[in-house]
């Protein structure tokens, strides 16, 4: 089972959850999961584009009352 | 009580001020004591390097002495903390003298790390300290045109400072009578310009009525000097004749040393801004992981938060308030045009389309930040 870090990003504008999630990516072990708390719907998009961009695993977007849980995974 | 802060940048200084001027009895009799420790017997406006690069500050604006921002009775030792040993309430410094405390507010700010980017600290110009914001302002005034590129990395402190930098080297070269022979380019590590939405929604328009070109999703990876090329974790590369970079950060040494967070930014409650699981001990500026700005304007309101709930601590024995997540930056849209990004948790900024008197407003902000960090304004 691996290790995940939740990032609590909603209500943050700037620097935002994408931002957020680059700056906690530096933190993580190759393996972690890394999720995501969002108020901004565009994170179930944004934060997807970016992961396949740099070639680290998007596991699944969910979004329960008004938040986004998006789960992602470092892989190198 | 005794409150000790460490850390005298904006969001140290403007505590101890705003504590001292709350709980002046307290400290006259002695039921109270505030204790601060820095590493520097100066303070230094951080913002301004921005200007010093481009030849708009002077070195000396930067900076004031420490103790003569202080309220009386606040006291003031220049001699950093090496270890925090929360468990027995005590700070031991740099001299050897262990500072026992009730309460513990930590405001150690953060820094740029160029160097964990392969070839950008010798490769690029850069403006986050005295030290390379003049070797930059030299470097602009002989440059004499090729393309420029802004590229940066993820967190760091000023989030306007790339915008700001940008739409200020296009006045700059403009003045010069060189702009002709420039191309502008700007890389940002998300989707689109800024990460405040509607930053970017006035930005985008007005890079390209500038004729800015820009690259979005581009997030430092590399510089190769030899042959001039700034490549990203994306898997794009974009060539350079002069590379105006804003490196990561991390947090200071010295709470990574204690493992109080990793890379320097300590878990702390977004509205308490207490340490996570630490009731006596607050977290304020670029030291936090909150979600947030690393600006000195959420390090001035949370201050401001803190500096009523310690003192409400000492006569009511509990805070009154909660941080909402206030921060407010100016944007410098060229030399002699600004505006400005209003936010908190639950309401984003709307900016207004940049005017010369906000601009104005800046610059005497620039002088009345000393007001400020005496808790004035």
């Amino acid at each position: 089972m691996p290790s995940r870090r939740t990032i609590d990003a909603r209500g943050s504008f700037c620097p935002g959850p994408l931002m957020e999630l680059i700056a906690a990516m530096k933190m993580a072990e190759v393996g972690e999961e890394i999720e995501i708390l969002s108020s901004d719907k565009g994170s179930a998009t944004e934060i997807p584009e970016w992961i396949r961009k740099v070639k680290h695993e998007h596991v699944a977007t969910e979004e329960k009352e008004g938040i986004w849980h998006v789960l992602v995974r470092k892989t190198h | 009580m005794r409150i000790l802060i460490v850390g005298g940048g904006m969001g140290g200084t403007i505590l101890a001020n705003n504590l001292a001027r709350r709980l002046p009895a307290e400290l006259r009799s002695g039921k109270t004591r505030i204790t601060m420790l820095s590493a520097s017997d100066r303070h230094m406006y951080q913002p301004g390097l921005l200007y010093l690069a481009v030849g708009r500050m002077t070195p000396d604006e930067l900076y004031r002495d420490q103790a003569s921002l202080l309220e009386p009775g606040i006291d003031f030792h220049v001699d950093p903390a090496e270890e925090f040993r929360l468990d027995k309430n005590e700070v031991k410094t740099k001299s050897g003298k262990v500072h026992g405390y009730d309460v513990l507010a930590i405001a150690t700010g953060s820094r740029p790390t160029p160097e964990e980017i392969p070839g950008l600290a010798e490769n690029s110009e850069q403006f986050y300290t005295e030290e390379t914001a003049l070797k930059m302002f030299n470097r602009l005034r002989k440059f004499e045109g090729g393309k420029v590129v802004v590229a940066m990395g993820v967190p760091h402190k000023c989030p306007m400072a790339p915008l700001e930098i940008t739409f200020m080297l296009y006045d700059y070269f403009k003045a010069r009578g060189i702009l002709d022979k420039v191309k502008l380019h700007y890389t940002y590590p998300i989707g689109r310009v800024h990460t405040l939405e509607n930053v970017a929604k006035w930005a985008a328009p007005e890079m390209d009525r500038l004729g800015i070109t820009y690259e979005t999703l581009f997030n430092l990876k590399e510089v190769d000097g030899a042959k001039r090329i700034v490549k990203s974790e994306e898997g794009s590369e974009t060539d350079f004749d002069l590379l105006i970079s804003i490196p990561a950060h991390r947090g200071m040494e010295v709470i990574e040393k204690n493992g109080l967070g990793q890379r320097g930014w300590i878990p702390t409650h977004r509205t308490n801004l207490n340490m996570e699981g630490r009731n006596n001990v607050f977290v304020l500026g670029d030291t936090t992981n909150l979600p947030i700005s690393k600006a000195g304007s959420t390090a001035h309101f949370e201050a401001e938060t803190l500096g009523e709930n310690i003192a409400a601590m000492v006569k009511l024995g509990a805070p009154v308030r909660e941080y909402d997540g206030k921060v407010f930056c100016f944007i410098e849209a060229g030399l002699d045009r600004a505006t400005y990004a209003m936010f908190d948790y639950k309401n984003p900024p709307q900016p207004k389309p940049p005017t010369k008197a906000v601009h104005w407003f800046k610059l005497a902000y620039n002088k009345l930040y000393w007001a400020s960090a005496r808790g004035l304004l």
